[in-house]
């Protein structure tokens, strides 16, 4: 049976070509790039040459590019580094209520230190309105988060608008950009933010590789203290491989971002018209347009999204969803309820979200597939018989 | 595969799905909140169960749950069927994750429920009372639950008791899980 992978916002697929850059440093290259001798060198070179690509990818310089471990690390590195330099100004965060969970878990991690946060919501398609952030912020706010597009819905979010009313207040901008970065246009200097998280495995890179953007300038306490790796501000002997990875997709992403955009967005607006057409009472979770061009997210009414999850993987499907059931928390996406859906809708929570490699053939075989997997799945569902029997009368 | 072969083949293939028109007795359980919602008939005949029918909103978990516990009812007896246990249905299918377990508590609960209104329609009452709310048991590892909410014993979640549905949910939650009703912040 061939496998369709359709969950990009869990990872993408290694390109061959970043595999291939970072072999060597498993190899030959295996120095610390921190020794004097020659076998750092080399590894002291690869590291220093990602930090610019990575850089030329958002615009910045390379020498406010921080290696982390994971989006999660550049988020609350962000947060907690941020709001901890500016302690004694203020303690008080702003931050919209669908951020991912390392950026709201982190804001609540802050409470063990006095800091407060104002959850900002959103619109029905998963957009926050800057005005509603400005308004939230007082005279003890210390820093803004907002991210740049949303993994669960695919929204892109105002970030420029945010930051420009922020600026003015003298309020350092935050935004987690791991489900943008490499896939859309970002440049740092357009969005005027302070600090901007990105992953490699969001853009055909590894795992476990990540920056924080620090616009030179910001006050940021280190989360790593150590030795004077990333000067001073993450110590830990550096990941290289990954690093050479993340550096080689950056270099790959900002080739090519734009052709592969331009074709994802194609396919995703296929899978978009197509399900709706072919399948009643289906809702598109997340902005119409505002949205990533890998991003179809929709919600299914009378069927649970982790049945539909599990029937799509029996026919090689691979797709995420946001549904209670789906979650080993057993509970309902917060960005949904953010958006106001009721419960029983974002149970139908599904997200197909495409990676480089997927074709116009994968979705016509999705769009085979899937309607008659709702199709039986609702033909068992108590909730459908009752529309059935109230649109009959 | 986080499930067991016969889970995925109750998933795949449930037995005994629809709905029974001249059913005997009718049970709901569940809440779109919570996740599943399962709705069982049972057809009565010399007091035994000649047919069972269900129909369920829920996981892979919640439909094979249905179906299996569909087919064990099957030609029970009333009485053996309202001793069926979530245990059992668990073992049957193999074994559930431990945060799928509740849904064998579910599959029970309904086929209960459906008996409960057929003894009850028998014994000439109009409606069926109201099921029992009751925190039986602990929502998260299904453990019993002594006296008034607090700590599960068996898994040291901190429970509280909803006030709306009364029954077990955890503390610290914004929505209870059974009924999504808001609780009070405390």
């Amino acid at each position: 049976m061939k496998r369709i992978y359709f969950d990009h916002i869990a990872a993408t697929p290694l390109d061959p070509r970043v595999l291939k850059a970072m072999v060597p440093f498993f190899g030959e290259h295996f120095g610390n790039p921190r020794s004097l001798h020659s076998f750092g060198r080399p590894a002291q070179e690869a590291v220093e040459d990602a930090r610019e690509k990575v850089a030329r990818l958002v615009n910045a310089a390379a020498g406010e590019m921080y290696f982390v471990s994971s989006g999660s690390e550049a988020n609350n590195f962000a947060l907690k580094g941020m709001a901890l330099a500016r302690r004694d100004e203020g303690r008080h965060l702003v931050v919209s209520a669908v951020e991912h969970p390392s950026v709201l878990q982190a804001a609540k991690s802050l409470e063990r230190f006095g800091f407060q946060t104002t959850l900002v919501g959103v619109d029905g398609e998963g957009l926050v309105d800057p005005e509603r952030v400005a308004a939230a912020v007082t005279p003890e706010t210390v820093l803004v988060s907002v991210m740049l597009a949303n993994s669960e819905v695919g929204t892109i979010e105002p970030v420029a608008e945010v930051a420009r009313l922020c600026r003015s207040r003298k309020i350092p901008v935050h935004t987690d950009a791991v489900a943008a970065a490499g896939n859309i246009p970002v440049d740092v200097r357009a969005l005027g933010v302070d600090a901007l998280s990105l992953a490699a495995d969001q853009f055909s890179g590894p795992k476990g590789s990540a920056v924080l953007y620090v616009r030179r300038g910001t006050r940021i306490l280190p989360l790593i203290d150590g030795g004077v790796q990333e000067s001073g501000r993450r110590a830990g002997t550096e990941n290289v491989a990954a690093i050479v990875g993340l550096g080689r997709a950056a270099e790959l992403a900002a080739v090519e971002l734009e052709n592969r955009a331009a074709r994802l967005s194609g396919l995703r607006d296929r899978l978009i018209g197509e399900l709706s057409r072919r399948i009643d009472r289906l809702t598109l979770t997340g902005h119409p347009t505002r949205r990533l061009p890998y991003h179809a997210s929709l919600c299914v009414e009378f069927v649970e999204g982790e049945a539909m999850l599990l029937a799509l993987d029996i026919k090689g499907f691979a797709v995420s969803s946001g549904s209670a059931c789906a979650s080993k928390s057993l509970k309902a996406s917060h960005v949904l309820l953010a958006m106001g859906l009721d419960h029983a809708l974002a149970q139908g929570s599904l997200v197909f979200s495409l990676v480089d490699g997927t074709t116009s053939e994968d979705v016509e075989t999705l769009l085979e597939d899937f309607p008659p997997i709702v199709e039986r799945l609702r033909a068992l569902s108590p909730l459908y018989t009752q529309y059935l029997e109230e649109k009959g009368k | 595969m986080i499930y067991t072969d016969k889970v995925m083949d109750h998933f795949q293939n449930p037995r005994n799905v629809g709905v029974l028109k001249d059913a005997d007795g009718v049970g709901k359980v569940g809440n779109p909140v919570c996740g599943d919602m399962m709705t069982f008939y049972v057809k009565v005949k010399d007091d035994r169960l000649e047919d069972v029918k269900f129909q369920t909103f829920g996981c892979g978990a919640a439909i094979a749950v249905s179906s299996i516990v569909s087919e064990m009812a099957k030609g029970m007896t009333v009485e053996e069927a309202m001793k069926l246990t979530n245990d059992r249905v668990a073992e049957e299918l193999g074994g559930l994750p431990k945060n799928k377990l509740h849904c064998s508590n579910l599959g029970a609960d309904a086929l209960h429920a459906a008996i409960e209104d057929y003894r009850s329609r028998k014994a000439g009452e109009s409606e069926a009372k109201k099921k029992k709310g009751g925190g039986c048991c602990c929502p998260y590892c299904d453990g019993p639950l002594e006296g008034a909410v607090g700590l599960c014993r068996s898994c040291h979640v901190e429970l509280r008791e909803c006030p709306e549905c009364h029954k077990a949910t955890k503390a610290g939650e914004e929505t209870c899980s059974h009924c999504g009703a808001r609780l009070p912040s405390d």
